[in-house]
């Protein structure tokens, strides 16, 4: 039990804080596109600064990113071996996928990216842009590919007996497009391309409110502010699309996100609660059958709830579970109320001298990571006590021969390290928004033709 | 057993798992080795031409840790959930180690300040040797076999146990390869005053490599004879270490006649032939056992189902030439001498 706790809190820790970057990466990587292209078109320079600028913020996430993704990599074989025997034959396909495909892809492109400003043409670094955005996104397909097979197993069948029991693949293509595939994607792309938005928003807002690098800053506003509204309401699209899934292919985490025990009753839908697991009771402010019209489109249908499943079928932690869940639509809500009305404020030319609107922009940036996380967490704690659901419980996962000495051990080795990362991340994140993003004199043309110019300007 | 070209798809897995960790310890290989000598450049700006050397090229070379990773992952994954778990602390200092590379590889040039840059070099530096050292002592316990017992469950006594007198020296061995690899690379990528005190630095890594080199064959030969079996069963093998013996002395034989590019092919030569012995000795074996050589883990039944491994195949050979493509694409972009302008670290 012990040790199954302390793989548990390593694995959640170490996914939760690499988890912080990468969607930042995909969302900044989608803005430095845009402000690219726009540049390229326009040939304004304040959009190749801007470009510049955020390609920095992007180097420092995307390194923090890879750098705490390869931990992930190996923890499947380090802490959960069975697991890893298990879905060897699925899992590894993805991840082998993810590495070759989109990974490679990143990488490769991003040296260009990072420092081939003035190696090659601006169109080569366009491509390299897009290459690295690209990359990403397709990094974050393989993943949730390989995560929701976990939620919903399809394009297999289970062979071996004993300690050999695992399942095999029969249908890559049915294994990659499980039943939840698809919506869990777009759930997570548009979840991180928020993540980046915000990021690029606070940073602006902070900017405009301390009146320096207004004209810039208001283009950027602009742009981010656009792609935050389509992509706020287009969330909440994506997210019933996904919950209608889980409705299908997960009762139990259904029944568990709102708290609804009693099998074959109308369920209620909570705007907040809290969940006495031992009285079955949910106490907060419902929307009576709100959960059943979420789903049939009809006020008094039945929903499956927890009770129709046996004690050791259903998730543990089903207050945790429906607590992470309303936090995130919460957030999914505000953010869309945010994004409206700063458009709204936008288009009748009054956004930029409203300081407390701008204000509010700058700390919104914290919105779309909580929801990111607290999504997750209920995604994953929803799914227990399975980590394959209904084939593998996570109590027989993890791997037999590491002790919990060993475990504490790289725990405390991660939490210190991870620690000095966040307070240096942080501490340069700032920096390089203090310095801002006209630091440097513009000057597009290359170093080595540069030269030559001055030399024969000055004789 | 399904094959293709006669030949059955584990099998076919073992190269292509051994193909990409070859190409991963040639790459990481040189700049595991440059970041080895990081302390000892003196000046400031030969540390930032030196970095500045693996700047664009480092992540990229990660990449194929990740897909080897996952590769072994999807061919065996019976060896890597074993390999992994057994070899717990090692591995997780190997992780640890790999992140404070990468951040001080990151953070180095944000500031100025002399004591924050001191802490990244010696991060840098530290966390590169560690890199070089833990794989060869992996390496080294791979070769010897470990106490995997029934269940493919690790039955020993953990971290101080693969601290052993041989994986030690398969651990300087490789450090000393690397560091020999990566002077050379950093000589390709340099000029002038630091060019010269790296071809000094070089010399004294041929002589660390070659004493560390004799030292670990023959410890190999005359107290792990279970490595030579595959060699006395089909004696045209020993083709492979007499190469190897050729490449090796090719490359301070280069290196005098100030031919670097040819000496950093044939130290990238050495690398991939030195594993290519690592897969003879070992083969059908991915992780032997001390306990019993029934609980032997090998590539039949460590393997992944055929269906997967064929479908897997099929992405790597979709997906090799396009990593190849822009693996050139980016060496090309960066090539000759480092040139340090505003986006340098």
């Amino acid at each position: 039990m012990e040790t199954e706790i302390l793989a548990r809190i390593q694995f959640a820790f170490t996914i939760a804080f690499h988890y912080i970057y990468p969607p930042l990466s995909i969302g900044l990587g989608f803005l430095m596109v845009i402000f690219e292209s726009i540049y390229i078109r326009t040939k304004n320079k304040l959009y190749h600064k801007l470009a510049k600028f955020w390609t920095k913020i992007f180097a420092l996430t995307f390194g923090i990113g890879v750098a705490t993704g390869i931990v992930m990599e190996f923890e499947f074989g380090t802490n959960w071996a069975v697991y890893s025997r298990y879905v060897g034959d699925i899992f590894g396909s993805a991840l082998a996928a993810e590495g070759i495909f989109a990974f490679a892809l990143e990488s490769g492109f991003l040296g260009v990216l990072l420092f081939g400003w003035n190696r090659v043409k601006p169109w080569v670094h366009l491509v390299s842009t897009i290459g690295v955005f690209i990359g990403s996104m397709f990094s974050a397909v393989w993943i949730v590919v390989a995560n929701s097979w976990q939620q919903t197993p399809a394009g297999y069948h289970i062979v071996g007996e004993g300690i050999n029991v695992r399942a095999e693949i029969t249908d890559f293509w049915a294994m990659v497009f499980n039943p939840s595939s698809l919506d869990r994607i777009m759930h997570v792309w548009l979840g991180a391309i928020l993540a980046g938005t915000f990021l690029v928003l606070s940073v602006h807002a902070y900017y405009l409110l301390k009146g320096r690098h207004i004209e810039i800053s208001k283009k950027a506003f602009k742009i981010a502010l656009l792609v935050a509204t389509i992509f706020s309401m287009s969330q909440l699209i994506s997210g019933h699309s996904s919950a209608d899934g889980v409705a299908e292919n997960q009762p139990a985490k259904l029944a568990a996100l709102e708290g609804h025990f009693a099998d074959n009753e109308p369920a209620d839908m909570y705007l907040f609660g809290w969940v006495n697991k031992e009285k079955q009771k949910v106490s907060g402010l419902k929307i009576p059958g709100g959960l059943s019209f979420l789903i049939y489109y009809d006020f008094k249908a039945p929903v499956t709830g927890l009770n129709a499943f046996p004690e050791d079928e259903r998730p543990g932690q089903v207050n945790a579970v429906f607590q992470f869940y309303h936090i995130m639509i919460i957030i999914g809500m505000t953010l869309i109320a945010v994004t409206l009305f700063g458009s709204f404020m936008l288009w009748r030319g009054k956004l930029y001298n409203k300081p407390w609107l701008l204000r509010i922009f700058v700390f919104a940036v914290f919105l779309p990571q909580i929801a990111n996380q607290t999504g997750w967490f209920a995604a994953e704690m929803g799914r227990q006590p399975w980590v394959v659901y209904g084939l593998l419980r996570t109590s027989e996962a993890f791997s037999q021969s590491v002790t919990d000495n060993q475990i504490l051990f790289s725990l405390i080795l991660f939490f210190v390290v991870y620690a000095i990362l966040l307070v240096l991340f942080l501490y340069l994140l700032n920096k390089k928004i203090q310095l801002g993003p006209e630091d440097e004199e513009l000057s597009d043309s290359r170093p080595l033709t540069k030269n030559i110019s001055d030399i024969l300007t000055t004789k | 057993m399904e094959t293709l070209l006669g030949i059955d798809y584990p099998t076919w897995w073992f190269l292509v798992v051994g193909a990409l960790f070859s190409g991963y310890a040639i790459l990481d290989g040189f700049d595991f080795g440059a970041g080895a000598w990081h302390l000892f450049l003196k000046k400031e700006q030969s540390r930032r031409i030196a970095l500045n050397a693996v700047g664009p090229v480092w992540d990229g070379n990660e990449v194929w840790l990740v897909i080897g990773g996952g590769a072994l992952f999807a061919g065996f994954p019976v060896m890597y959930a074993a390999f992994f778990s057994s070899l717990y602390i090692p591995f997780m200092l190997f992780l640890v180690s790999i992140i404070f590379r990468a951040i001080a590889i990151e953070f180095r040039s944000k500031e100025d300040g002399k004591l924050w840059r001191k802490t990244w070099d010696i991060c840098y530096s530290v966390s590169s040797i560690m890199l070089a050292f833990l794989l060869g002592v992996v390496l080294g316990n791979v070769l010897q076999g470990i106490a995997i017992g029934e269940d493919y469950l690790y039955k020993g006594k953990g971290f101080f146990e693969f601290l052993n007198p041989y994986a030690l020296m398969v651990g300087l061995s490789t450090l000393s390869l690397f560091m020999m690899h990566g002077a050379i690379y950093l000589i390709l990528k340099t000029e002038g005053r630091l060019y010269t005190r790296l071809t000094v630095l070089l010399k004294r890594a041929v002589i660390f490599f070659m004493i560390a080199f004799v030292i670990t064959t023959l410890y190999t030969l005359f107290f792990i004879p279970h490595l030579s079996d595959n060699f006395k069963a089909n004696p045209l093998l020993f083709i492979i270490p007499a190469l190897t013996f050729l490449s090796i002395a090719n490359v301070p034989r280069l290196a005098s006649k100030q031919k670097y590019l040819k000496a950093f092919i044939f130290s990238s030569f050495t690398i991939s032939l030195l594993l290519i012995l690592v897969a003879i000795e070992l083969y059908p074996n991915l992780l032997l056992s001390t306990i019993d050589p029934k609980y032997n883990i090998d590539i039949y039944n460590a393997a992944a189902s055929t269906k997967a491994m064929r479908t897997i195949l099929t992405i790597v050979a979709i997906g090799a030439p396009l990593v190849l493509g822009y693996t050139f694409f980016v060496y090309r972009t960066f090539k000759g001498k480092v040139r340090l302008d505003e986006t340098s670290y």
